[in-house]
């Protein structure tokens, strides 16, 4: 690891610190959901679907409710009311009781005394179907559908959503352009794994509800129960259970928190639900499948002109965070390369598949990997160096995107820098079948407007400080990517303690003031700057009481090292318990209203933007098209590393996770069924394919950023995956156009090239679809650019 | 069909050794290691993946050799050492192997940490200077979507210099 920054005048932050949960965590001893075991309690098992669409006509429960040990049975009838994650997309029911439309749609689920004869009663329930015809592509999805359709909304035919939308005169930029060039793409789609399986726990007593889950929002899974079991929100307590790994799979509400906080309703007793690995593939909400065609113009010099954006996403068979999803595969291009003008047309479409939704990365990784291989290709027919091309198109800090887009700080020219020197990348010498790919990338530090229309803060911190001892409260949810350790290190750095003095209440919808959960990389940022608040409101008041001890000014209060002024920490909080009553203090983040003027501006806006440079460093060998990657460079611009152990961490997870993506996850179906759904087929990398890495922390001090930093848990994936294929095309003289690379992509595309062919595996066309016309959206104010952070 | 009343005819009464103690267990013939560790013996530091063999989350030690424990039924150790993550430390004292991945932040989500650790102590009970490649042969087994698997690496090589 090696940083650009010298930490100045900080005790705690910048410091590579162990996470203030470590131990609980290389003991054994962190309580994750499924180690739950309240008395009596009842477990559940939940009956999917077999068939990918079909029309329930009948289910019949009454041998299942016959088993000894059988303490409840419920169907759809049960659960009637719909929801989603998003409000413009309510079309789940947490068991279906009309129509099934992906195998593994939940259909009715099972308390008993123990897990096995839950399943056995699972299997007495008599379900009859009509089969319907299933629609497994997106070919299939934008024709007529041969029985119905998937969903009743959305249209023509299984399309979801369509979105047009253009910024500035495309028209112009292409007239202007001095070269031209389209290109299709496809990203595959591809599942988060995550170690632990979904895990609800839930009581019922004294007439409310509690569930202990394993969910990155605990927030929303909060809504979603008071929704579906028409209870007050007051009446439902959701706490986040010690967390097993999410990458946004736990990030919408699922059926079995429902269904255990139903079952727990009906049977006064605690109802656990843990999925199998098998379920957890068909719970999915993972990355989109994604075709895409992009037609950029650019001068001889390669300045961009203008880019026009196509995409289609395999949205499986709900919303999920769908709408999200595809904005966001047309709305950060512009983010990391200045695009004067830029038209955006993007569909979604419903299939018979499990529904998807919010990976790492969220809709951005498959435009990412379109982009990065388009302008290298482009570079390529001007005799231009990829890497010079890129860089003369990059953004600049403290600008306006064409969509509206604010830019505050941006280390895209260091990040670059740094993994170009490092990795030796222009001095190396040629070797056949080795190849090295540079890409780039920028993610949000946390979404600028909530899932929901509202006007309150995005993340709220309360801290209590009682004879001495410190509590911080947040309703942040800790999925292992440090948001404990980063409030911890945040409190103590202002009061002048160490994280381990800081205890900490976190993600317990009755005891800590909102925080809207661990999505959108948006924890650090936005519960970062409500602890600052609530830590220096907390820190004024014990100076004020140590000065007035001390008759001097506050100013002159010295704090650091457990000591106010003259006093221990101990000391001066006692005096300013007894001056001012109960210690309290509170801060609250709202990002700020930066979207632009336009419908659909809401996805993509961010207070500010990480950065990222990568370079991939393989051997590709021609014969049997295998793969070795023996290093990846990444430079990351977190703004400034409040842990830059965690950040590192961050940032090499994301590098496994894009290297996984690049070179064999793949969630692919055959008949409705999911073609790998285990830990065995579905391949992910091995301690055996991973290959070192070398993390460079830059460090841009956001202005906006606690401290003045950014994320640093999602933006270091993307890079990885066109750096791939990028340096595939160095080693081989192939473009594999297509994720993941996989060998027999590889040999396929090398067999074309040698029968002369286009030296190409990829796409062969990008489909019609019926856009509607674009909304034109003119750009924002040149003067907008100049002005500062708070005003533009 | 499976019912509560032919589940009594295969229960067993079998003595295990878990990180030292002794301790008597009646339970279904059928159930695995991994169930009757996390659900009788409330040692619930045993993680689950899979249940298939497919993710190295439910590694214990059994006489010292890693073993998947949803692939084991309890008959097949009884009589044997078995430890599980809860073994590791001495009192509060953790293992080097515990504390180079506190200081080395090789826990993320934690949920892959007790089947890895154990991995990696079998590791380092046999060789005292692994090569990173040992290392990386010996974890295979194991899975891990949090660190990229580079800061396990570099905690297991600090444990084994403060080991030797």
């Amino acid at each position: 690891m090696s940083t650009n920054n010298q930490n100045g005048g900080f005790a705690v932050i910048g410091k590579p610190l162990p996470k203030v949960d470590a131990v609980s965590k290389v003991t054994g001893r962190a309580m994750y959901a499924d180690d739950m075991l309240l008395p009596r309690t009842l477990h559940c098992r939940i009956l999917r679907s077999p068939h990918p669409h079909a029309r329930m006509v009948s289910v019949d429960t009454s041998a299942a409710r016959r088993i000894p040990g059988v303490q409840a049975v419920i169907t759809g009838a049960d659960l009637p009311i719909k929801f989603g994650i998003l409000p413009v997309t309510q079309d789940e029911r947490a068991l279906e009781h009309e129509k099934v439309r992906y195998v593994g749609d939940p259909i009715a689920a099972v308390a008993a005394t123990e897990e096995e004869i839950a399943a056995a009663a699972c299997d007495a329930i008599a379900v009859q179907y009509e089969v319907l015809d299933p629609v497994m592509s997106i070919d299939a999805a934008l024709g007529k559908p041969k029985d119905e359709r998937i969903q009743d909304y959305g249209g023509p035919n299984n399309i979801h959503k369509l979105i047009a939308l253009e910024f500035g005169d495309v028209d112009a930029g292409f007239a202007r352009a001095e070269h031209t060039r389209e290109d299709v793409f496809f990203f595959q789609g591809n599942t988060h794994l995550p170690m632990e399986q979904h895990s609800a726990i839930a009581t019922f007593v004294d007439e409310k509800v509690t569930l202990w889950s394993s969910t990155q929002v605990v927030h929303y899974v909060h809504r979603a129960l008071a929704k579906v079991l028409e209870l007050p929100m007051n009446r439902i307590r959701v706490i986040g259970a010690a967390h097993g790994g999410g990458f946004g799979g736990k990030t919408d509400p699922f059926a079995h928190e429902i269904v255990v906080a139903k079952l727990a309703m009906i049977t006064g007793r605690p109802v656990k639900c843990t999925l199998t690995r098998e379920e957890v593939f068909y719970a999915h909400r993972g990355r989109h499948p994604v075709l895409m065609w992009v037609r950029t113009g650019v001068t001889k010099d390669g300045r961009i002109t203008a880019m026009h954006f196509r995409s289609a996403l395999d949205g499986g068979a709900y919303g999920s965070y769908g709408v999200a999803s595809t904005f966001y595969t047309g709305a950060l291009q512009t983010v990391t390369y200045d695009i004067p003008a830029y038209r955006f047309e993007g569909c979604r479409v419903f299939t018979n598949k499990p529904p998807c939704g919010p990976k790492r990365g969220h809709g951005t990784p498959q435009p990412r990997f379109a982009i990065e291989l388009h302008l290298e290709k482009i570079a390529r027919e001007l005799g231009i160096d990829p890497v010079e091309m890129k860089r003369r198109n990059f953004v600049k800090p403290m600008t306006r995107t064409v969509n509206w887009l604010r830019v505050t700080s941006c280390g895209l020219e260091e990040c670059t820098e740094r993994v170009m020197s490092a990795s030796g990348f222009r001095t190396r010498t040629r070797r056949a079948g080795h190849g090295m790919g540079f890409a780039i990338s920028s993610y949000l530090s946390g979404a600028g407007t909530a899932i929901y229309w509202n006007d309150m803060p995005h993340s709220e911190v309360q801290i209590k400080v009682d004879r001495g001892g410190v509590t911080a409260y947040c309703g942040a949810m800790d999925i292992g990517q440090g948001s404990d350790s980063v409030l911890a290190a945040i409190v103590a750095e202002e009061l002048g303690l160490q994280p381990k003095d800081i205890r900490l209440v976190t993600a317990d919808t009755d005891t800590t003031p909102i925080d809207l959960g661990s999505y959108s990389s948006r924890v650090t940022f936005m519960a970062g700057n409500a602890a600052i608040e609530a830590a220096r409101k907390m820190r004024s008041m014990i100076v004020e009481a140590a000065a007035s001890k001390m008759e001097c000014d506050a100013g002159a209060v010295k704090v650091g090292a457990a000591r106010i002024g003259d006093f221990t920490f101990e000391e001066a909080s006692i005096l300013a318990e007894a001056r001012f009553g109960t210690l309290t203090s509170a801060g609250s983040y709202t990002p700020p209203k930066i979207a632009g003027p336009y419908k659909g501006s809401g996805v993509g806006p961010s207070p500010a933007y990480s950065y990222s440079a990568c370079i991939v460093d393989l051997e590709a060998e021609a014969r049997t098209g295998l793969l070795h990657v023996n290093k990846v460079w990444i430079a990351h611009d977190v703004g400034r590393a409040i842990n830059p152990l965690l950040v590192e961490g961050q940032v090499e997870g994301s590098v496994y996770m894009g290297l996984g993506e690049a070179l064999m996850e793949e969630q692919t179906f055959r008949k409705g069924l999911h073609k790998w759904p285990s830990m065995l087929e579905y391949k992910s990398p091995t301690f055996l394919d991973m290959p070192d890495v070398e993390t460079f922390i830059v460090e841009t001090v956001d202005p906006e950023g606690p401290y003045g930093a950014k994320e640093a848990g999602q933006g270091p994936l993307l890079p990885v995956i066109p750096a791939v294929s990028a340096a595939v095309f160095d080693a081989l003289g192939v473009w594999i156009d297509e994720i993941p690379v996989t060998p027999e992509k590889v040999v396929e595309a090398l067999r074309r090239k040698d029968k002369g062919e286009l030296a190409r595996y990829g796409p062969p066309g990008f489909p019609d679809i019926p856009y509607p016309p674009c909304t034109k959206v003119e750009p924002p104010p040149k003067e907008l650019d100049r002005a500062a952070p708070a005003s533009i | 069909m499976l019912t509560s009343v032919d589940r009594q005819a295969h229960l067993q009464v079998l003595s295990l050794r878990v990180n030292g103690e002794h301790v008597r267990v009646y339970l279904p013939v059928h159930k695995t290691l991994l169930e009757v560790l996390r659900e009788d013996m409330n040692l619930t530091g045993t993680k689950h993946g899979c249940e298939l063999g497919e993710c190295g989350t439910c590694t214990v030690l059994v006489d010292g050799k890693p073993e998947l424990s949803c692939l084991l039924l309890p008959v097949q150790v009884e009589g044997c050492a078995i430890t599980t993550v809860e073994g590791l430390a001495k009192g509060s004292e953790l293992h080097p192997l515990q504390q180079a991945f506190v200081e080395l932040g090789a826990a993320q989500c934690g949920y892959c940490t007790p089947g890895i650790l154990l991995a990696a102590k079998s590791v380092l009970d046999t060789a005292s200077r692994p090569t990173r490649d040992e290392i990386r042969e010996a974890l295979a087994g194991n899975l891990c979507r949090c660190t990229g698997y580079m800061k396990i690496l570099e905690a297991v090589e600090l444990a084994a210099e403060r080991m030797r």
